[in-house]
């Protein structure tokens, strides 16, 4: 079942750098990752590549195949037809370290930004009860396994660095919608900043995040429209929210 | 270059669910603190968990409590576990899980609106809270953010989010520094750069994770390189029992992408058939005497099984995993094993695509997407995985302080003790939270009352010279050829069924190995170079390796995760037994220590004559420490 494999690796630094051939076996079943270990193993001893559970847990292993945002450890090698020639590069949005590794650091100085969960004053360990339903919302968007990948595919940054300070983009879209339904947070207005202060407004719902998410969250349907409707809502009727809020602290306590 | 220096209170080497938990308790004591992680933050391997976190919260049946908890851990373990720190995982492991609840973790539900707790095997009753099958990754990011909910609060505060707490994410710590016999800082490299970094700080916690990676076939990623383990070896502390470690019987082995990988027990529990090349359906040659009445010995009945459970006995696929994997293990060392060192386990001659897609619905996914393997057509190859190791650093179960090494704390995986011979699924992650945070409190109240110990020049530069020296050199070993030569002596002679002879084998030649990676020498620079990341990684294994067959070699008993084919069957005289390794600069050495005797309050919690198959008659006319 081996076969013989020709790939395009970039190689290089934030300086210079370019596309280098690269021939290798390959056999039944391989990922990409397994791929790049090979090289690295036999040919590169010095390739650089983040990973780290090699099952789609963690999100280290984001990179662009064939110019698609993708995990490598789960993009099978059997997926590209045997005569095609796979390309494999850094991540575009983020700034390269060396070869395929790139500096992510972007992502977590907008997660510094998103204020945190407040509690309800006064609630204690163990108290909370909250329904299956009301959870649910939320534990989708905390399947994320931040591999950036809907970052790295945004246009609003992908191609827009001066947009970078004031958007989070839609990996803390998420964040923000994910407490923003916690049933038991209490911080009001996370919709508004987001429109405000994190950049929702630049989001022009082109889904293109939602289509590389390998986790299958749904980023625009259930986060990003939902709070552009109930931001427009908000925005006149202020009353409604806390009316909201409230039903819900009754809920949990 | 002018090296990069920090002084924190406290380092914190690990950033998987016992170094954060760790971290915030020593930060909410008021400290500085350092975490450091060979990865980008939150990715650690806490991220693989699936099944759940154990803690008797009685939420799904109110019978729970931590005494049955307790009692559960034990047996597991085959009582050889530190009593004590049972007994503290049991008693605040609940705490710990309403804790992340309060830091924003969203576990699943029960009706009444509780965190819901599931079934899981040596569990009494249903323990394992749970977020569908991503617990560890549910467990990482809420202490991920609780730590960015700190930093905020600080920034707040003091105008600076890392003033007290700050994250250093891919650096390597390639040594414990210590001054006058006390724990003096730790030093490293950063990943991306190659530059070396020194932390001072007069208390160290590791909380590096497993050994996984020291063997061919294992379910951990690629951070399971024991690198605490031998860091603190080097640093002058011991290792608690590095023979057990856990191998799971069916961890696929083939396609390559997804080697190690867990496929779960259920799996046969729905009719999935073990065969070797030959076509044979091997476990009826492995049915224990002890087990004949209860397992069919031919084809015909074990499938009637499956429909008629009353009348028929079980299928020997179903036999207890430590069965299966001597099984597995004897039939590829008879050379009847697949092309790639396994054996077929089968569920598409038994049940139908429609019915294995509905009630397998994510292994057929996983092996579909993942490995290009359509379950419902062809077989796939299994074989044991090495999944969690319970040796681990000798500590105090209170402060988590490791023992003989004033300033230097362990927690989590890397820690020993906990569990005895053998894990219990669902343990381990709540083991991280308690442990964690005691030895996060452990190294505060010892950094109050000890203060700075600061970093001498020699031990800067001994430190540093150790990490240029694979550059120096030129045509020497491959790291990656030695990794590989070193997975095949633990795969083959140190794996999961031991002889006396094997061991003695493997001994020598992981001395061997050692001998020649002090000859590694690494192509290109500093810069991202795994090549070079390797190097550092193997010396840590082949201590680990070296540690964990030398103390297999003394136990001349079979237990929980030890299996000596020379020696099959538990023997009570070796329960009372712990296996201490220390490292002399030049080898590890192993001797036997005493394990501390059960309390009479927690050996009444036993009825006896179940004490009586784990312990000598004297100790059982004992009744227990008073
Ligand atoms: C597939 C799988 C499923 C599992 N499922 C469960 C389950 O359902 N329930 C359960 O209780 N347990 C489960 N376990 C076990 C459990 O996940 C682990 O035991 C646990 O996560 C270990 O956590 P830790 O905090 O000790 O270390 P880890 O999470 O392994 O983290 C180690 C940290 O140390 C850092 N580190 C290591 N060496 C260095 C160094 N030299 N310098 C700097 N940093 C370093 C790493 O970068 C990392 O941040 C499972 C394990 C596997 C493999
Ligand atoms: S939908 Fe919005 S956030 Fe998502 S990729 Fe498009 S512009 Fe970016
Ligand atoms: S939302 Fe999806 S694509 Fe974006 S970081 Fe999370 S897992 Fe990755
Ligand atoms: S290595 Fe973890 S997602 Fe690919």
């Amino acid at each position: 079942m081996a076969r013989t494999l020709k790939l395009r690796i970039w190689r290089g630094d934030d300086k210079t750098g370019g596309l280098q051939d690269v021939t290798v076996e390959a056999n039944h079943g391989e990922v990409v990752l397994d791929i790049i270990h090979r090289v690295q193993a036999t040919q590169m001893g010095d390739l650089a590549v983040r990973w780290n559970c090699k099952a789609g847990k963690c999100g280290s292993c984001s990179m662009e195949i064939n110019g698609k945002p993708r995990l490598a450890c789960m993009t099978q090698v059997a997926a590209y037809p045997e005569d095609e020639v796979i390309t494999i590069t850094p991540l575009r949005a983020f700034p390269v370290i060396k070869d395929l590794v790139t500096d992510v650091s972007f992502n977590y100085k907008k997660a510094m930004e998103i204020p945190s969960l407040e509690m309800p004053a006064g609630m204690k360990p163990g108290e909370p009860r909250m329904q299956q339903v009301d959870v649910e919302r939320s534990q989708e968007f905390r399947k994320c396994i931040e591999c950036f990948l809907c970052q790295n595919t945004c246009h609003v940054i992908r191609d827009h660095e001066e947009n970078k300070k004031s958007f989070a983009g839609p990996r803390f879209f998420i964040r923000i919608a994910e407490l923003d339904m916690h049933p038991l947070d209490m911080l009001r207005n996370r919709k508004k900043t987001a429109q405000e202060e994190h950049g929702l407004g630049l989001c022009n719902i082109t889904k293109c995040c939602t289509e590389v998410c390998p986790e299958h969250i749904k980023i625009t349907d259930n986060a990003i429209i939902p709070m552009k409707e109930r931001v427009a809502d908000e925005k006149y009727d202020p009353i409604r929210w806390l009316g909201s809020k409230i039903r819900r602290r009754e809920d949990v306590l | 270059m002018t090296l990069e220096k920090h002084k924190y209170d406290v380092v914190i080497i690990g950033a998987g669910g016992a170094g954060l938990r760790a971290a915030v308790e020593a930060r909410e004591a008021g400290l500085s603190v350092a975490i450091v992680c060979k990865s980008l933050f939150g990715k650690a391997h806490t991220v693989m968990a699936e099944g759940g976190a154990a803690a008797s919260m009685g939420n799904v049946n109110d019978n729970d409590n931590w005494m049955v908890h307790f009692r559960d851990t034990m047996r597991g373990g085959k009582f050889l576990n530190h009593y004590r720190m049972a007994e503290l995982h049991a008693k605040e492991a609940p705490d710990r899980i309403w804790e992340l609840e309060m830091w924003g973790a969203l576990f699943d539900r029960t009706s009444e609106g509780k965190i819901s707790q599931r079934n899981f095997g040596g569990h009494e009753y249903p323990r394992l809270a749970h977020v569908g099958d991503r617990t560890g990754l549910e467990l990482i990011r809420t202490m991920q953010q609780r730590i960015v909910a700190l930093q905020q609060q600080d920034a707040r505060d003091h105008g600076e989010a890392e003033k007290n707490m700050k994250v250093f994410a891919e650096v390597t710590i390639t040594e414990i520094l210590k001054e006058n016999g006390k724990i003096a800082g730790a030093y490293g490299y950063r990943r991306e750069t190659g530059s070396e970094v020194l932390f001072e700080a007069p208390a160290v916690v590791i909380a590096t994770g497993g050994v996984g990676k020291t063997f061919k076939i294992t379910s951990n990623s690629w951070e399971g390189t024991g690198d605490g383990h031998a860091l603190a070896l080097k640093a002058g502390a011991n290792l608690v029992d590095m023979e057990f470690l856990q191998f799971h019987p069916t961890g696929m082995v083939w396609p390559l992408s997804v080697k190690g990988i867990l496929v779960t027990e259920s799996v046969r529990g729905e009719g999935g058939i073990l065969t070797n090349s030959l076509g044979e359906r091997f476990m009826f040659k492995y049915i224990p005497d002890v087990f004949k009445d209860k397992y069919a010995d031919n084809e015909a009945e074990a499938d009637r099984w499956y429909e008629d459970q009353d009348n028929n006995r079980r299928p020997p696929e179903l036999l207890p995993r430590d069965e299966v994997a001597r099984a597995i293990n004897s039939e590829v060392k008879a050379g009847r094993g697949t092309e790639h060192g396994g054996v077929f386990l089968d569920v598409s001659k038994r049940i139908s695509a429609e019915i294995i897609k509905k009630r397998l619905p994510s292994m057929w996914h996983q092996f579909y997407e993942l490995a290009g393997v359509d379950i419902t057509k062809e077989a796939m190859e299994v074989g044991p995985t090495c999944h969690y190791v319970m040796g681990g650093v000798e500590v105090e179960p209170d402060t988590a302080a490791a023992v003989g090494v004033p300033g230097l704390y362990a927690a989590g995986e890397v820690a020993g003790g906990m569990h005895g011979s053998n894990r219990l699924g669902g343990n381990s992650l709540t083991d991280l939270l308690v442990f964690g945070r005691r030895a996060g409190k452990g190294a505060a109240d010892y950094v109050k009352a000890n203060g700075a110990n600061p970093v001498s020049e020699a031990a800067i530069s001994k430190a540093s010279a150790r990490i240029e020296a694979p550059f120096a050199r030129t045509g020497g070993e491959n790291a990656y050829s030695l990794h590989q030569e070193l997975q095949e002596i633990t795969h083959n002679l140190v794996g999961i069924i031991r002889t006396g002879q094997e061991l003695t084998k493997a001994i020598a030649e992981i001395a061997d190995i050692r001998k020649r990676s002090g000859n590694i020498s690494v192509s290109g620079d500093r810069k991202f170079n795994p090549g070079f990341h390797l190097a550092f990684d193997l010396d840590n294994m082949l201590l680990v390796a070296e540690s964990t067959a030398k103390s297999a070699l003394l136990r001349e008993e079979s237990r929980g995760g030890h299996t000596r084919d020379d020696f099959p069957g538990m023997n009570s005289t070796w329960r009372q037994v712990n296996h201490i390794s220390s490292f002399d600069g030049d080898k590890v050495n192993v001797k036997a220590q005493p394990l501390p005797v059960l309390p009479k309050e927690l050996f009444d919690l036993f009825d006896v004559h179940e004490l009586e198959k784990y312990m000598t008659s004297e100790e059982i006319a004992k009744g227990g420490s008073k």
